[in-house]
């Protein structure tokens, strides 16, 4: 039913039509219309963040943890731009958003007006898609598209810019159409290419299935599917960054991440395998190593939404263009009607090979009872969260590989962290979107003391809204990642890489109103993790560890898979002497 | 060595293992564009080129079709033919594209190119000129006593062989349009509306 209202009416009400109950955003002088509209409503909660980049990054948040497109309002000019960084991460990492930008009234656009930007110019590049509504009667189904696009295919986050005179003025007001979408989804797939692949699956020796993102967009049915073909066929799953929970980390066929800090078996099963099965993932450049040397000996097979992420890196052997859900979907049928059969004496033994890599217990460390090893950090927070609602977000650095290669993730969507663009200060605002999304669960941020100052302002929403999410902040006074890089690689000479004047973490949470403690003797360690949990309210943990501990495994930058550094799990004697460093 | 076996360019949904994949040697290829023709569709477009490093020799745009506002870009473009698909599978994906024809793959085509050439001089020179502009078939546009403007039509390479000819004539401007392409035959890449 099309009504007549303004624009910024208009903006409330297709919000609400397209479902959505949470906006994260910061008013300005260009939005205030907008603003008056919310105001004047209660269906939608808006999240008052304290800078734009915070009210990205929530939105991703919100929307890896429930599937949902996230939302975003912003004002014109330094609200957009501060926008930009979060539309990046998003764009890298295909997740749906929705970013509603106000803009300088359309008489003034072109004249330097007053925080004026041009707003599509500069997203154009970092957006799925981008418009600038210049007539309301446009704006409804403007908005509608944009919901379209960032859900549809292969997510993305689109951005809407809307002139302050267009939220003034009246114009018709369409409801969202039930019509099929412009860009239809791409779900009819080549039968020939599934026949194709199974044929392969039933024959192969040394099968492996690398997941990545696209399943867990795919929606919860694909890691379904994902475990069912896994299970099933006997198949040996490792996953991007991006992928974990797709496949249960307790389940029986995983071997860990893989990539440039992922597990020697993994990464050795991709380098050995004779069928490489590829869902949603797109052969990234810290999963790949050197291109030339990657998984020499197998086919690859590649499933993706988006047909530009086929041969843009790895050329593969069999493509097939679809959503991974639906693929799977096909394959899983297809194989079932044809017996469920595979190679299984093959199998057997390329399992006793896996099992002959995981013997090197490649996340081994030389623990400490005088200080806090970070790995020892991330294993006690596994050990005493495991089995609860858990959602972990992170930053980026050391803590996030050590996050990623110790906490277990049995469910897709409870995983939250900067893949493709590698976002510090991605983790804690993450956290409040996540915890908006699910208000009783238990939100962890796994932190580092550098990336964690980075959108620290956000704490104040944190407060505000009530969220207890807990910052976990792995703190050895480094930025540590690139201390790591600086010793291996630039002569141990530690250029700007270490965190001078850093504030008090304890005294920060008191200042923002919530409660902190710092913990720095390893027996005093599960006690602060459980006063953490049970604090009711955000809590912020100062964990001091160890200052030089570096992150293994390790494929140096341009080096294949099978030249992994093993760091202290070789000089703890489970690896040859000789082959100590590289294996 | 495991024996599992796929042959090449058995998947028939898919175009990407007909060509090696791994040449290395750059081609000249030449892609239509249909776009809507909505604000900034040319910069989405020229930005993909600019921000993935790809080359562009040619482009020519403009609204083919006023009532459907649909555009088409003639992009003349070079790389390997890893290059070349990936090109055209992130030209794709740009929502306001309708389609991406590789003119150079999909079968013959033809490819036209207009060009003025503004020509100075006076006495044997000019005389040359207009000798030469009849052998190629330019029209003369404009004319005063020390000049002409030659308007030419043709392939790229023609155009590049008149201008070599009339610089020693006096070449003193010019302006070409790019490369405008069809394929041949009566496949039609974009069907006119109500033609």
């Amino acid at each position: 039913m099309s009504r007549e209202m303004t624009g910024a009416r208009m903006v409330v009400e297709a919000l609400r039509d397209q479902g959505v109950d949470t906006v994260f955003g910061y008013p300005g002088g260009a939005v205030l219309p907008i603003y008056d509209e919310i105001f004047q409503q209660n269906d939608i909660t808006h999240v008052l963040v304290r800078h734009e980049q915070g009210a990205v990054h929530m939105a991703e948040g919100y929307a890896r943890s429930t599937g949902k497109p996230g939302v975003v309002l912003v004002t014109s000019g330094p609200g957009a731009t501060n926008a930009v960084t979060g539309l990046t991460d998003a764009l890298l990492d295909s997740i749906p958003l929705v970013v509603l930008s106000g803009q300088v009234p359309t008489f003034l656009i072109g004249t330097d007006g007053f925080q004026e930007a041009d707003t599509v110019g500069i997203t154009r590049p970092c957006t799925k898609h981008n418009w600038l509504v210049k007539d309301t009667d446009k704006l409804a189904d403007t908005l509608h598209r944009a919901f379209d696009v960032a859900t549809s295919g292969r997510p993305g986050p689109v951005l809407v810019d809307i002139p302050k005179d267009v939220q003034f003025a009246s114009g018709t007001y369409q409801p969202p159409k039930a019509a099929a979408p412009r860009n239809p989804r791409r779900d009819a797939v080549a039968s020939d290419a599934v026949l194709q692949l199974v044929e392969l699956l039933e024959k192969a020796e040394r099968p492996i299935l690398y997941t990545g993102g696209g399943v867990i967009n795919a929606g919860p049915e694909a890691s379904r599917l994902l475990r069912e073909l896994a299970d099933g066929a006997g198949i040996p799953v490792t996953s991007t960054l991006m992928g974990l929970g797709a496949y249960p980390a307790s389940g029986k066929n995983w071997l860990g991440m893989l990539g440039m800090h992922g597990l020697y078996e993994a990464n050795l099963a991709m380098h050995g395998c004779d069928l490489m099965i590829n869902l949603g993932a797109r052969f990234d450049d810290r999963i790949t190593g050197r291109v030339a040397d990657f998984s020499p000996g197998s086919i690859k097979a590649h499933v993706d939404v988006d047909p530009s992420s086929i041969n843009k890196v790895i050329h593969v052997d069999l493509p097939i263009v679809g959503d991974v859900g639906a693929v799977l979907r096909q394959i899983v049928d297809l194989w079932s009607s044809r017996g469920r059969q595979t190679n299984r004496a093959a199998l057997g033994k390329w399992w006793e090979q896996i099992e002959g890599w995981k013997a090197k217990n490649c996340l081994n460390f030389r623990n400490s009872d005088q200080i806090i090893k970070p790995q020892h950090a991330m294993q006690r927070l596994e050990a005493l969260t495991k089995g609860r609602d858990r959602y972990i977000t992170t930053e980026v650095g050391q803590h996030q590989m050590w996050a990623a290669q110790y906490l277990g993730f049995d469910e897709p969507n409870r995983w939250m962290t900067s893949g493709g663009l590698g976002t510090m200060g991605y983790g804690l605002p993450a956290s409040i979107g996540v915890q908006m999304a699910h208000p009783e669960a238990l939100v962890i941020n796994v932190a580092g003391d550098a990336s964690w100052l980075m959108n620290m302002q956000e704490m104040g929403t944190a407060i505000q809204f009530r969220l207890p999410v807990k910052q976990f902040i792995l703190n050895n006074e480094r930025l540590g990642m690139v201390r790591q890089w600086q010793q291996l690689l630039h002569g141990e000479r530690y250029s700007q890489s270490w965190s001078d004047s850093l504030p008090d973490f304890v005294k920060l949470a008191e200042a923002f109103g919530c409660k902190g403690a710092q913990v720095k003797d390893p027996k005093d360690l599960d006690d602060a993790i459980q006063q953490m949990i049970d604090y009711d309210g955000p809590f912020i943990l100062d964990v001091l560890i160890e200052k030089h501990e570096n992150c293994f495994p390790m494929i140096p930058s341009g080096k294949p898979h099978n030249e992994m550094l093993l760091g202290e799990a070789a000089e703890l004697g489970v690896i040859e002497t000789g082959g100590a460093v590289l294996v | 060595m495991s024996a599992l076996k796929l042959e090449r360019g058995a998947s028939s949904h898919s175009a990407y293992d007909l060509r090696n994949p791994n040449a290395d040697v750059e081609e000249r290829h030449t892609l239509a564009v249909l776009v809507e023709n909505e604000p900034g569709v040319l910069a989405r477009v020229i930005g993909l080129f600019s921000g993935r490093g790809y080359n562009i020799d040619s482009l020519t745009v403009a609204e083919v079709d006023h009532s459907g506002h649909t555009s088409r870009i003639t992009v003349v473009t070079r790389g390997t033919p890893a290059v070349i698909e990936q090109i055209k599978a992130q030209l794709g994906r740009i929502v306001p594209v309708h389609e991406v024809h590789d003119l150079t793959v999909e079968g013959p085509s033809v490819e036209r190119e207009l060009g003025l050439f503004k020509v100075s001089g006076k006495g044997d020179k000019r005389v040359e000129a207009l000798r030469i502009a009849e052998i190629f078939r330019a029209n003369v546009v404009d004319s005063t006593l020390t000049s002409f403007v030659f308007e030419i039509t043709g392939a790229p390479e023609k155009l590049d062989a008149f201008a070599d000819l009339m610089r020693p004539l006096g070449l003193s401007d010019l302006a070409r349009t790019g490369v405008a392409a069809l394929a041949r035959g009566d496949l039609a890449a974009a069907p006119v509306a109500g033609g």
